[in-house]
């Protein structure tokens, strides 16, 4: 009879057992969920390993947008959402928005868009992180433990600073703010003055768990102090510094993400923000070393004041620059053997990417051979030459970075310099009193001639005089680089 | 993904763990996959680092997945409409991000010699 208690005790039993049988389905759920995030994790790396070499990199890349829709399908299981109304509002009108941004932008827009994509990212970051806040403070009124509101104050500051900073990048790159420095007094005072302040916020929260009330507006002055800090750290820099600026910018962004997956312990969004915050930061450091800056006056560079207008003027004022005509320039083009273009941003500015190309092709034809010195900061982005060119349909293997073409100016006959001014500028490497002494440059002067297509005499934007432009061999052909890139052609046909 | 911090320290509390080597496993993941992040982009070419940038910016947009869960769970009207325009900026980075890059991949071609 016992045994028959016991029996019946088992049958009892049974019921939860239904119960664990129930957290099992929500065991399976998770464990789907988790495999679809790290099957995520996996694609993304594989995918950015495919940007090491030019022809895996589109096979890389959609590798990568599986893996976002694995991790999409995955989240979209989740227990905790019960409406999907929103989502799928959100879900089409992005998606509308974001392919019709990128089969209609032109592609000399590509610094704005990636400004503007870095304000997009850190926006929804911040946002997650505010409704996640919201979510445990106001509405279940807990306390915030230490570990998620630290993770959660990197991620708002982040986010936020980047929102604005973007955003402002975007205004200098649209036009619709001026690309030149924008300074005023006591500019470094202000912005260490709400750097420390925000910090003392962040320390606050994290250190002093409490209620809604004093908890929560410190917790939205801290956002709001991020917002401000992102417009005041990117008006001081110029446009010639926006390499480093976007690619800080796709850093924070990417650490924004990789809070928030702290945040919500979701190892994904750690590992997808690692990726992108590592990219970005390397990104920063070679433009950096690129401009002959330290790391710490690139981070902090911002703060400083600008580059001094006032450069080595003195030795070269008393010479004067040589002008040429579009026939002398055609004819020396024309029977070159070797001649190696350096397009700068003034390329990019007249849109005159498409007229190089036509120009290097018709010098091929007569049987010369063209190459295309890049410089890792032409331009306003990193690798922003080679986009532009490559939509020119000139191909990648005649684009040759700075270590493999220096070598090879003293044998061209011509070096055409387009849009192109402080990367050629001799007085990086001979004139310590300069204010880009020890950037690394291309080597245009060493070229057997140098022509430069050159819109007018205003220096490059550290307002230095170029040594270059003073050389012998060196002559100036005065206009808009693409209306002088069409006349060159026109004329060469002619020959 | 709260879930999943759950289950987390469910699984810390019944082995004994500290609560501390939770937030640490984090550390562990952010940073190895920081060293496999600057392993792989150091050997990417100045040629393609301006789709490298917009390629990484489409995979950040994997807040998604936290703005998917904000949108959908009905938190408060608050958290779903800060939601809801999460979900519709980073969809814009993702697809506009992943388009962008393959539109600008495909320009990049090999010299053919005729």
């Amino acid at each position: 009879m016992p045994q028959l208690a016991d029996f019946a005790a088992g049958l009892l039993a049974a019921t939860p057992a239904a119960e664990a049988a129930a957290t099992g389905n929500t065991g399976l759920r998770e464990l789907f969920i988790q495999t679809a995030y790290l099957a995520a994790s996996v694609l993304f790396i594989l995918g950015l390993r495919g940007l090491t070499a030019p022809d895996k990199a589109r096979h890389g890349m959609r590798l990568a947008a599986a893996g976002m829709l694995v991790a999409i399908i995955g989240t979209l299981v989740d227990y905790q959402i019960v409406t999907y109304i929103w989502i799928f509002i959100g879900l089409v009108i992005g998606s509308a928005i974001g392919a019709a941004i990128s089969i209609w932008m032109p592609m000399t827009a590509v610094p704005q868009r990636t400004a503007i994509s870095h304000a997009f990212g850190a926006l929804a970051a911040t946002l997650v992180g505010i409704s996640h806040y919201d979510h445990i403070v106001r509405i279940k009124e807990e306390l915030v433990t230490r570990d998620v509101m630290a993770a959660l104050g990197f991620e708002v500051m982040f986010g936020a600073l980047t929102i604005t900073g973007s955003l402002m990048a975007f205004g200098k790159l649209q036009e619709l703010l001026p690309s030149e420095p924008i300074t005023y007094p006591y500019q470094n005072q202000t912005n260490v003055a709400l750097f420390i302040a925000a910090v003392l916020m962040f320390g606050y929260l994290v250190i002093v768990p409490s209620d809604w009330g004093t908890h929560g507006t410190v917790f939205y002055l801290m956002v709001l102090v991020g917002l401000a800090v992102g417009v005041l750290i990117v008006i001081p820099i110029g446009g010639a510094d926006m390499p480093v600026v976007i690619s800080l910018l796709n850093s924070y962004a990417g650490l924004a993400a990789s809070a928030t997956g702290f945040a919500l312990g979701n190892n994904v969004l750690i590992i997808a923000g690692a990726l992108d915050g590592a990219s970005g930061f390397i990104l920063s450091i070679l433009m950096s070393k690129a401009m002959n800056r330290s790391f710490a006056n690139v981070l902090f560079g911002a703060f400083g004041t600008p580059v001094e207008s006032e450069g080595g003027a003195g030795g070269t004022t008393g010479a004067a620059v040589r002008s040429v005509s579009v026939e002398d320039a055609a004819a020396q083009l024309a029977y070159a053997n070797e001649v190696v273009v350096v397009p700068g941003y003034g390329m990019a500015v007249a849109q005159a990417q498409h007229q190089v190309e036509e120009l290097a092709e018709l010098i091929e034809k007569r049987g010369g051979e063209v190459k295309f010195a890049i410089h890792p900061v032409a331009g306003r982005m990193p690798g922003h030459m080679n986009v532009l060119l490559a939509e020119a349909n000139v191909p990648y293997d005649k684009l040759l970075e700075m270590d493999e073409i220096n070598d090879q100016f003293p044998r061209a006959d011509v070096a055409l310099v387009i849009g192109a001014n402080d990367v050629v500028n001799p007085a990086a490497r001979n004139d310590p009193s300069s204010p880009i002494h020890g950037m690394p440059i291309l080597n245009a002067d060493q070229a057997k001639s140098i022509i430069v297509l050159k819109r007018s005499m205003r220096p490059g934007f550290a307002g230095i005089e170029n040594a270059l432009f003073y050389d012998p061999k060196c002559a100036l052909l005065f206009g808009d680089a693409k209306s002088s890139l069409t006349k060159l052609v026109a004329e060469i046909k002619t020959l | 993904m709260i879930l999943c911090s759950w289950n987390l320290s469910l699984l810390a509390a019944e082995h004994g763990v500290s609560a501390l080597s939770i937030p640490f496993l984090r550390f562990y993941v952010f940073v190895l996959a920081g060293f496999v992040g600057f392993q792989i982009i150091t050997k990417v070419p100045a040629l393609l680092h301006t789709p490298l940038m917009s390629a990484t910016n489409a995979i950040s947009g994997i807040s998604l997945v936290g703005s998917l869960v904000a949108a959908g769970a009905r938190f408060s009207t608050y958290s779903t409409i800060l939601g809801f325009i999460a979900v519709t900026a980073a969809t814009i980075n993702v697809v506009g991000g992943f388009m962008i890059t393959d539109r600008m991949l495909k320009m990049f071609k090999r010299y053919e010699r005729n």
